[in-house]
This record gives C-alpha cells, structure tokens and sequence, in this order.
C-alpha cells in the first residue's frame, strides 16, 4: 500500500515535471491565438529559450538570470514573428516555420560559439530551486520522498506555470487589456473602429507568446534537466500549441492538456523503471493517438478565435 | 424638417481628395452638415461614399482637402480624434465582437476599471440601460451579439456611438438589412436623435427613405461632387438622374407569359442553420414553367438555407423537394446541376460564385470541367475550354475580352455577367437567382434583370430571391413572402402593395 | 527589344520568382551579417561553401544525393498546400515510407526488377494511408491537419523505433534494422564498385571515380519524374482542376458540383505517396536499413521549406531542393574550414523563408528603389 502511494506520487510528480515547459509554450500559444495571430513558431521559440536559458544560466551560475535570459530570447524571436505578421502582412504559418528554423540554428550556432563547438551546453552548477526546501530546509515539511515530497516539492518553474495559468486568464477574461486582446482576436475590424490599436495589441501578444515560449525551453533545460542539448526540445513546442488547440483556446484548457501529456510521460517513464514488458515506445505514442482520438471526440465542439490566421491590413479595410 | 440649427455648422468637409494609388475616389467633395440636420450622401455602389465618411472617421487619411467639426479644423488621423470629437459610425456591416456580449461591445475600447484594470462590468450596464431608455433603443445589456435580431444588433451600434457622446453619428446604408417596420422605428430613432441636437449622415441609395427622413441631400458620381439639394425641393426621379448620370427607368420590360407545368415542388421542407437551428420550418412552394418567381424577405429569414438546401449545399433535416416530381434532397450539388438542370446564381459570389485566382475560361466550366465537352478521360481539354470562354465572353459581353485573365481582375459587374454566363450555358430549368443584383451599379442591374427575364420568356423557371422588395415587385410574376422560415403569403405581383407584403415580411397577417 | 526586356523584368521582378531571388539573396546577406557579427569573414565562409559544393565531382554528387529526398518531401508538401493544406506531416510519412521500404527490402524475395517497384510501391501505399488519415479526419472530423500531422509525426517516430527492437527485424542492441537486400537497392554500380574492375575504374578515372565514392543512386531521376507528375496532374487533369479549387476556394468549389471531402483526402493521399517515396528511396539508395531516431531527422521539415522557396511548384522544388541540398552539404564544411557554425545555413534557410512569406515586403523595397532610380 506505502509503495503503491509512492509510485502514484512519483507519477504525478514526474507528471508537473514534465508538464511544466508544455504549460508556458502553451499559454503563450494562448495568447497569441487568441489575438489572431497563429504561432507555429513556438517550437522555435521554446528551442531558442532552452539555449539562452541554459547558457544564462551557466555563465551567470544562476537559473533565475537563465530564466529571464531564456523569456527575452523567445520574446525576439517572437518580435520577428510580430514584424512579419502584423507589419507586412506574412502568411502567419509561413513566418512560424521560418522561426523555426530561425530559433534553433541562432541557439546552435551561439551555443558552438560559446561552448567550443558542442551543439551544448555544459551542465549548469545551480538548477531551477525547489521553493520549499529552501523556506522550510529539505526534508522539514514533509518527509523526504513520502507522497507529499514527491508531489508537491517541485521546481519553482512548476509553481510558477501554474501561477501563470491563473494569470494569463485573469487578464484574459476580467481586464481591460484582456478584453482588447479577445476583441481583436475575434474581430480586428471592429476594435479598430473604436480606436483600438490592433497593430499594438498583437505586436504584445506575440512577444508575449515568444517570452513564454522561451520560458517553456528554459522549464526544460534548467529544471527538467539540468543542461541544453540540440535534441531536447525536438516537438515539444509543436505539442504545447496541439494541447493549446485540445483546451479550446483557452488558459486552463492548456492546462489541463498539457498535465494529459505530462502524465504520459510520467507514466512511461514509471512503467519504464519498473521494468513493465510494454514496450517503451509504444507507450511513447500514447498520447499522440490519444490526442487525435480526443480532437475527434471534440467535432464541432472547439470555435477558434474569429479572425484566427487572417491577414489584417488595416490599409484594404473600409 | 427637422429643427436645425443652420449658425452651427457641425460637419464641414472642403475640396477632399482621396487617391489608392492611381484610382481616385474622393474627387474635391464638399459637404456641410449642421447642428440637429438628417443629411443623406446617395450614389451608387462604387462612388465613393463609404470612403468620405471614412474620411471624416479617421480610418482612411485625405490626400488633399479639409475636415471642420464645429467650425475648428480637424485632422482625424484615427478613429481615436473622431471619437474625441463626437464623430460616431455605424458601419453597413455591423463591426461586433460576436462572442461578446451587449455591454463588452458597447464599452470595447473605453472601458471603465476597478483595480487592477479589471472591468467595471455592472457600472457599465447600468450606464448602458440607462442610455437605451432614453433614446428608445431597446436592448438587454447582457445579452450575447450572436444571439441578436439584425435590429438589435444595429441598435447596439448606434448605442456604442452614443455611449461615446457622439454628437455627429455616420449611418452607413442602415435600411439594407431592416424591415419596412423596423425602417419605421429607425425613422423615430433619428427624429430622436435629432431632437437632442445630434447631426446625422446617412450613406445611401434608396430614394424612398432620403425624401422620409433627410433634410438635405449630396449626390455623389464617381467619387465627383454632383450637387447637393435640399429634399423637399426634389422628386425621386430628380434624385435618381443625378445618381446615374442618365434618366432612368424603374420598369422593367416584360410581356405577360401564360404559366407553364409545375417544375419544382416543395413540400414541409425543414432546413437546419449552421447552429441547427431550423431556418427552413415546413415550407411549402410550387414554381412553374416560363415565371419568376420572387421570394420577398428580410435577411435571416431562411432564404440562404432555403437555396442552399435547393442547391444540394446543405442538408434537409426532412421534407422534400421535387423536380419533374423527382426527389432532389439530399442530393450532392454535382447532381443537381447535371442531372436535374438547377442552376445557381449565388447570393455570395465571391465566396461561392468563382474562383479568383483562375482565369475566365477556367471559371466558366466550374460545374462542367468533367464533362465530355471539356475533357478526354482524366485530362482537361484546353482548346475547348478556352473557345467555349471566347463564345461566352462575346456573348455575355463580359469585359475585358481576355479568357486568360484572373477573375479578381474584373470588376464586381463583370463577375457577375461571367456568373451567369456559366449559368446560363448549362441551359438549366430552373435558375435561381439569390440577390442577384447586390452591389451592382445600374447599368449591370438592368443587365442582370434582362437576363432572368429572357430565361423566363425562354419557358424556364425562375427563382428569384431578394432583399431589396422593390426589385421582387419589379422583376417577379409572382411574388412569395418569406418569414421565419414559412411561406406565409403568395401574391400576384400585379396585385402587389408594397405595404402589404411589408407587413408579412415582418410576421404580421395580410 | 525594349518590349522583350519589360515583359523579362515583368516576369522577373514582380512575379513569385523575382520575389524568391531576392528573398534567397537577402538571405545570404542577413547570413553574412551573422557571420560578420560572430567574427568571421563571411566571404570566405561563403567561398567555403561553394568550394564544398563544386570543388570535387564527388561533392557535386554528395549534393544530389542530399537533395534528393529533399526534393520529394517538398513535392509532398507543395502539392498538399495547392489543394490549401499544410502537410506538416510529410517528416511522418517520410518514416513510415522508409520503415516500410526497409521491411520490405528485408523480408521479401524477390528479383531486383520487381523487388524495387514492390518496395516503393508498399512504402508509398503506407504513407499515402498515414497522410491520407490526416486528410480523413479533416474532411470527416474537421479536425485541423496542421495538428493531426504533427501528432502521426510522433506516431510514426515512435512506430519506426519500436520496429527496430523487434527481434525478426532490428538487430538487437543496435538500434538498427538489418540491411535490405541487394535486390532492392537502387545504387547504381553499388555491386560492381567493390569488384576488381570496379576499384580499378575508380582509381583510373578521376572524374567517374570521384563520382562513385558517392552512394550514387537512381533516386533523382525518381525526384525528377515525381515532379514532372505532380505538375501533370495538377494543371493538365480533371483531378488538378478539382484539387487546385478547392485549394483556392473550397466554398466554390463545393458550389460548383465538387467533392471537397474527397479532393482533400486524395491531396493528402497522393502528397503522402511523395513523401513516403523519398523515405523509401532514402533507404533503397544511401542508408539501407533504418535506425532508431532520438529525433525528427527534419526531411519533412526542411521540405516545407523547399516547396516554399519553390514557389509550391513541382519544378520550383527541384530547384529549392538543390539549393538545399547544396547548403546543407556545403554548409556542413564551413565548420573546418573557416570554424564558423554549420547551423548559419538555418539561419539563411530560415531568412529565405521569412522573406518570402512578406511580399509585402520585398515590393516596398523594390518600389523604393524604382523611385530612387
């Protein structure tokens, strides 16, 4: 009974470990859309963030510099994204997949500058903290890889993301500027008959979708791990926007999808030290068919925002 | 008249020029509106109206000229400076937030906080409750827009303006989408408005509401200032030659035909909306041989789904259809053009009507590129294709004579002459017609009307469905009134009392 | 002579592969200023480049080979996006094509001139369903095939790597499948170049020889037919025509008395078969067994770039296909020979594209100049 508690702690807390990055790249796949503007580019993002962050984080020997190194780099690449859509007019999926090639070739050709050629980084001497060994001293709260430990004794980036699942839909749905973003999300038009900037509000909801992003990265590269390599982040910037998309444009949606991905992961790799004769990969797939099954499942039931992808030029408007 | 203040000059817009590049459509406009005036702007599709007022809006920048608001120059760099200084507009097409509700669209742009910039929702709504009473727009603050009559829907856009302290408010073609009876309470709205001192422009071009409800009156020519006259002093016929450039006739010429077999039967036919809704509830309608017939009705109110239905583009839930007593419900689109010889002139044509990136020829055989005429086996035969253009083209006389260029090359007229072009070449028995003459000038309009009657004197049946009632009176035999998904009325159209159908098209009883 | 040259400029300047051009030469340019920054020459990294590309026949053939499944993915997606749909799934469907290929140049017997048809034609028939389940469920399902595909991709991935821990097919502890037969490869001279005749030829003949150092294979002339077909189809059939409007305006389309449903899952059945060939050929020709992946190996990913810079024409990606081709091959050298990082060809790669998706753009900057001048 003890170690069937355990086993179900350690799942769920693999589960927010590795749910966690999904979670950042996904809210900022949130924002994004809900602006109108889609940002497949959020993989690139996420890579080029798990570079800076891990690097930052390196150098400076402290993940709280990676991580806000990590959130600037995404939130660049999320301005060249921005120049593109807003200003020019870009086939936004066109612009994306050029992020995507843009993000990981900037993060390995800085990071063979940096680190001697290697495609990464050296491992970082301090990780992402957990918040509560460091108010309460280890083992003080709870005791040490009991249920408890080994759910709720997590990296701060856990705490963080969840924090900001709360955020983003605050804003979202009870501000000011929350209401402006969902407006031109759904009909640019109209926000800019009243004045609204639709230009100004996408231009902050894509840098904010990158600063997630690169955030997301750096959840993985300073936490989950504790270094950048060129195959660490390899699609998972893809599933943040697949479960952004499962959660119905919506912050806790994300959410929601995201732990379903998680827990896969956790799940697998449970499985994986128990030595369970399923094989590794198969379990791997899981959530992908899962996925699909459930989109499925969802027909005619997920609305995106209105004007989700469509060029707006203010200059063809009457 | 209005009680005008004429010392107070509200609007003045001097000499203005607007350029898109080569193509001019504000030519040296000018335009007063005072203080408590009803100013109607009329010309036609294309002059350049809308792009005046977008002007005076801030949403497009002049090349040359001059904007006034209350005597004090103006540059209305952004709708944020109209707003500022009291300008409001309602657009033609209501600019909503669909998901929103009555408040959030109302308040969008200039909300009211708490801390923390969260929105001051309750405030607003009384504030909103407070504003609709007074001025007689009745709508529930709460309600969600995509739940909304079209009514509704506008009177929130008028509210959004007065919620601003608009005291100049731009009415952009505000009757295309109303009832005759919902056109009456928009009258009282703007005598309202009018009483409180605010100055309106209305953007038109239907003669009968500018000698209801305006004041004064600018026509407007191909982005030219033509004149500007004062209502009372004018008949609509005057109006309408300044308009066009030409006299015109409103008649349309056609000698009578004797009623020919049934064609088409439609019986208790049930048709669901987008959000299965039944649009279409029971109807029933017979259309003969050598008549048109006109389905006269205010938008929303079944017609698309009843055509789409028609069409093979959308299912019916149940109920038939009939051709030559044929079942042709549920039937794929490519049936119904091949072998029951419907075709279609669709309400949306450039959504549904062609293709913009392929060229004429290529457009013409939309429903027919499979067919012997156009292809050997799997493969597209060229020379055919584009002779059958050439023909179609010197025919239907659509311009420019160039079977090789884009759709989206061509003007609206010219899309619509290749349109039904195609139409007409599948030589069908049945032609619907759905709002066949939208955003047409006159000359394409009349164009247009010949063609569905040269259908009907050639013995076959058309369907044809409008909003606009003056063109179902005008071109129909028979006229069929449409409300919330019914027949509720056939009349003949010699007999036909515009008021009368008015009052079906809104529910009421004859 | 004055009206040739404004109908070339026409063409050039303002048409799709003017804007292509300048979108490829401000890539090179952003490149160099990259370079620039990092502390290199970036002449000489460039010159590296092409000293990489044309400097031996063997690297010119190293090139093709490169470019070859290049080619077919971006054909794969080139045709989906004509019928307006965005195959991210060609990386996907390329490892299902090359996982099938090499079952089949494993476990079946047969002779080479049927073993090869055979195992292209299995290769291309499973990707062409794994494509075509995408194109099911959007056409049934509505479910959008940007997401589906990106989800088979890892289903794929993940199929492929299991395949290889199977004991009749991978050899265990490797991670690797066991070679296909001789009968289904399409080297050419793959035999006869470790003959006596064969080395001595090599040695003999500088040009030839350097050539066949390379895993020369057939699988070009395959790229090249594949593109001529999807031009064929597309512009000179009834399915092209059917395809090309739904892609354009799909509401017309249905208006017009076509199957959007259909046309959607044949377009992703038909790019499918594209891009399951060049897994296939891939196997056939240069690898000859499959290998488990740690990650996407990017041949889909890279052929939306392709077919981007192609214009989403089958003859456009062959010639973006050799371009890439010859970046990634060339670019792999800068590295030694300047130590500047390989991956500033991502970095044009992924300004090219940034270009192009901004017509807007480029014609701002060509009329500022047409002003100046």
């Amino acid at each position: 009974m003890e170690t069937l508690i355990k086993d179900i702690g350690f799942i769920i807390g693999t589960t927010l470990m590795y749910s966690t990055p999904l979670i950042f790249t996904s809210l900022g796949g949130v924002i994004t859309e809900r602006s109108g503007v889609v940002n497949i580019g959020l993989e690139g993002m996420m890579y080029f963030g798990a570079f800076a962050g891990a690097a930052a984080a390196y150098f400076y020997q402290d993940p709280w510099i990676g991580l806000a190194f990590a959130g600037v780099g995404g939130m660049i690449l999320g301005l060249i994204h921005a120049i593109a859509c807003v200003s020019f007019s870009a086939e936004q999926i066109v612009s994306g997949i050029a992020i995507n090639f843009l993000g990981p070739g900037a993060a390995l050709f800085i990071s063979r500058m940096l680190f001697d050629g290697a495609t990464q980084t050296l491992t970082i001497p301090n990780k992402m903290p957990l918040p509560l060994d460091f108010l309460f001293g280890e083992g003080n709260l709870f005791p040490s890889s009991g249920f408890m430990d080994l759910v709720f004794n997590r990296f701060a980036t856990v705490y963080i993301a969840f924090f900001l699942v709360f955020l983003v839909w605050f804003v979202l749905y009870r501000t000011k500027v929350g209401m402006r973003v969902r407006a031109v999300g759904e009909n640019p038009e109209a926000a800019m008959t009243l004045g609204i900037s639709v230009t100004r509000i996408r231009y902050g909801a894509v840098m904010m979708s990158g600063l997630f992003a690169g955030l997301g990265g750096a959840a993985m590269s300073i936490a989950v791990v504790s270094r950048f390599s060129n195959t660490l982040i390899s699609g998972h910037g893809f599933i943040a926007l697949a479960a952004m998309i499962f959660g119905k444009w919506k912050p806790q949606g994300a959410l929601l999808a995201c732990l379903l991905f998680g827990g896969a992961k956790g799940l697998e790799i449970f499985l994986g030290s128990k030595g369970v004769p399923i094989p590794g990969d198969i379990l791997a797939m899981l959530p992908y068919i899962l996925t699909i099954v459930i989109l499925v499942g969802l027909v005619g039931q997920t609305t995106p925002p209105g004007a989700i992808g469509k060029i707006f030029d203010k200059s063809e408007h009457s | 008249m209005n009680s005008i203040d004429f010392s107070h000059k509200a609007v003045e817009m001097v000499d203005v020029v607007k350029k898109f590049g080569d193509f001019t459509a504000n030519d040296r406009i000018n335009l007063t509106v005072h203080k408590g005036e009803v100013h109607a702007l009329l010309g036609e599709n294309g002059a350049g109206k809308t792009t005046l007022m977008n002007v005076l809006y801030g949403l497009y920048q002049p090349t040359e000229g001059a904007v006034r608001i209350n005597g004090k120059p103006l540059s209305v760099k952004d709708p944020n400076v109209a707003i500022k200084n009291g300008i409001g507009m309602v657009h033609q097409h209501f600019m909503l937030v669909e998901p929103f509700t009555v408040t959030q669209n109302i308040i969008l742009g200039n909300e009211t906080t708490k801390m923390l910039g969260m929105i001051d929702i309750k405030k607003a709504e009384s504030e909103i409750a407070a504003l609709s009473e007074r001025y007689g727009l009745a709508v529930d603050p709460k309600a969600v827009i995509q739940d909304l009559s079209v009514g509704a829907q506008q009177r929130v856009e008028i509210l959004k303006t007065l919620y601003r302290g608009a005291q100049i408010l731009i009415l952009d073609e505000p009757t295309a989408v109303l009832t005759p009876q919902e056109i009456q309470e928009l009258v009282g709205i703007i005598h309202n408005l009018t009483r409180e001192g605010k100055s309106i422009i209305i953007i038109t071009h239907k003669l009968k509401e500018i000698k209801q409800v305006a004041d004064f009156c600018t026509i407007i020519r191909r982005g030219k200032h033509i004149d500007t006259v004062e209502v009372d002093q004018v008949t609509e016929e005057d109006l309408a030659s300044k308009m066009v450039g030409r006299e015109v006739s409103f008649k349309v010429e056609k000698d009578p035909q004797p009623q020919g077999d049934r064609i088409l039967e439609i019986r208790d036919l049930v048709v669901e909306d987008s959000r299965g809704i039944p649009a279409v509830n029971g109807l029933n309608l017979d259309l003969y041989k050598g008549e048109i017939l006109g389905i006269a009705g205010v938008d929303g109110n079944g017609q698309t789904e009843l055509i789409e239905a028609l069409t093979g583009l959308r299912p019916a839930k149940s109920g038939q259809a009939l051709v030559r007593e044929k079942e042709i419900t549920n039937l794929t689109p490519g049936k119904i053009i091949q072998q029951h010889g419907i075709s279609h002139i669709p309400e949306d044509r450039q959504k549904r009507g062609l293709i913009f990136e392929f060229d004429i020829a290529e457009n013409l055989i939309l429903e027919n590129y499979a067919t012997e005429a156009f292809s050997k086996g799997f493969t597209l035969d060229f020379k055919r294709i584009y002779r059958n253009a050439d023909q179609l083209i010197e025919k239907f006389d659509i311009r420019p004579q160039n079977s090789k260029l884009a759709a989206k090359a061509l003007s609206g007229g010219n899309q619509q002459k290749m349109i039904i072009a195609r139409e007409v070449a599948n030589d069908p028995d049945i032609l619907i017609a759905a709002q066949p003459t939208r955003g047409l000038d006159v000359g394409a309009i009349e164009y247009v009307h010949k063609a569905l009657v040269d259908q009907r004197n050639q013995g076959k049946a058309v369907l044809l469905i409008s909003f606009e009632l003056d063109e179902v009176i005008n071109v129909s035999d028979r006229i069929a009134v449409i409300y919330e998904g019914k027949i509720v009325g056939i009349i003949d159209a010699h007999d036909a009392d515009e008021k009368e159908i008015g009052l079906m098209m809104a529910g009421g009883t004859a | 002579m004055t009206l040739n040259r404004e109908y070339l400029k026409e063409v050039f300047l303002k048409g799709p592969l003017g804007l292509t051009v300048i979108s490829v030469v401000l890539g090179f340019v952003v490149g160099a200023v990259v370079l620039l920054i990092a502390g290199f020459n970036p002449i000489e990294a460039y010159m590296a480049i092409l000293r990489g590309i044309f400097s031996k026949p063997k690297y010119m053939s190293y090139v093709i080979i490169y470019a070859t499944p290049l080619i077919m993915t971006g054909l794969s997606v080139a045709f989906a996006l004509r019928t307006g749909l965005f195959n991210i799934g060609a990386e996907g469907q390329f490892i299902v094509g090359a996982m099938v290929a090499a079952m089949a140049g494993y476990f079946i017997h047969l002779p080479m001139l049927l073993h090869v048809p055979v195992c292209i034609l299995l290769a291309a028939s499973a990707a062409s369903v794994w494509g075509g389940l995408a194109g099911y469920i959007k056409a049934r399902f509505g479910v959008h095939e940007v997401i589906s595909t990106i989800m088979l991709n890892w289903i794929a991935l993940y199929l492929s790597n299991w395949s290889v821990t199977l004991k009749s097919f991978g050899k265990q502890g490797t991670g690797k499948s066991y070679v296909i037969q001789e009968t289904a490869r399409v080297d050419l001279f793959g035999q006869w170049k470790i003959t006596e005749a064969g080395i001595d030829f090599i040695r003999s003949h500088r040009f030839w020889g350097d050539i066949l150092k390379s895993p020369v294979n057939v699988g070009i002339i395959f790229a090249i037919i594949l593109a001529f077909v999807m031009w064929y189809i597309l512009n000179k059939t009834t399915l092209g025509y059917e395809l090309r409007a739904v892609g354009y305006n799909p509401h017309a389309a249905e208006y017009g008395g076509i199957n959007v449903n259909r046309s959607i899952i044949t377009s992703m059945v038909i790019s499918g078969a594209f891009a399951g060939t060049a897994g296939a050929l891939q196997v056939m020709g240069v690898s000859h067994r499959i290998a488990k992946l740690a990650a996407m190996e990017g041949y889909g990913f890279d052929g939306i770039a392709v077919s981007l810079i192609g214009n989403n024409t089958g003859i456009g990606s062959v010639f973006a296909g050799v371009l890439f081709g010859a970046l990634k091959y060339g670019g792999s050298k800068i590295q030694d020979a300047v130590g500047a990082p390989t991956e500033v060809i991502n970095i044009v790669v992924g300004t090219i594209i940034l270009f192009i998706a901004m017509p807007k753009l480029i014609r701002m900057i060509l009329q500022a100049r047409n002003k100046k001048g």
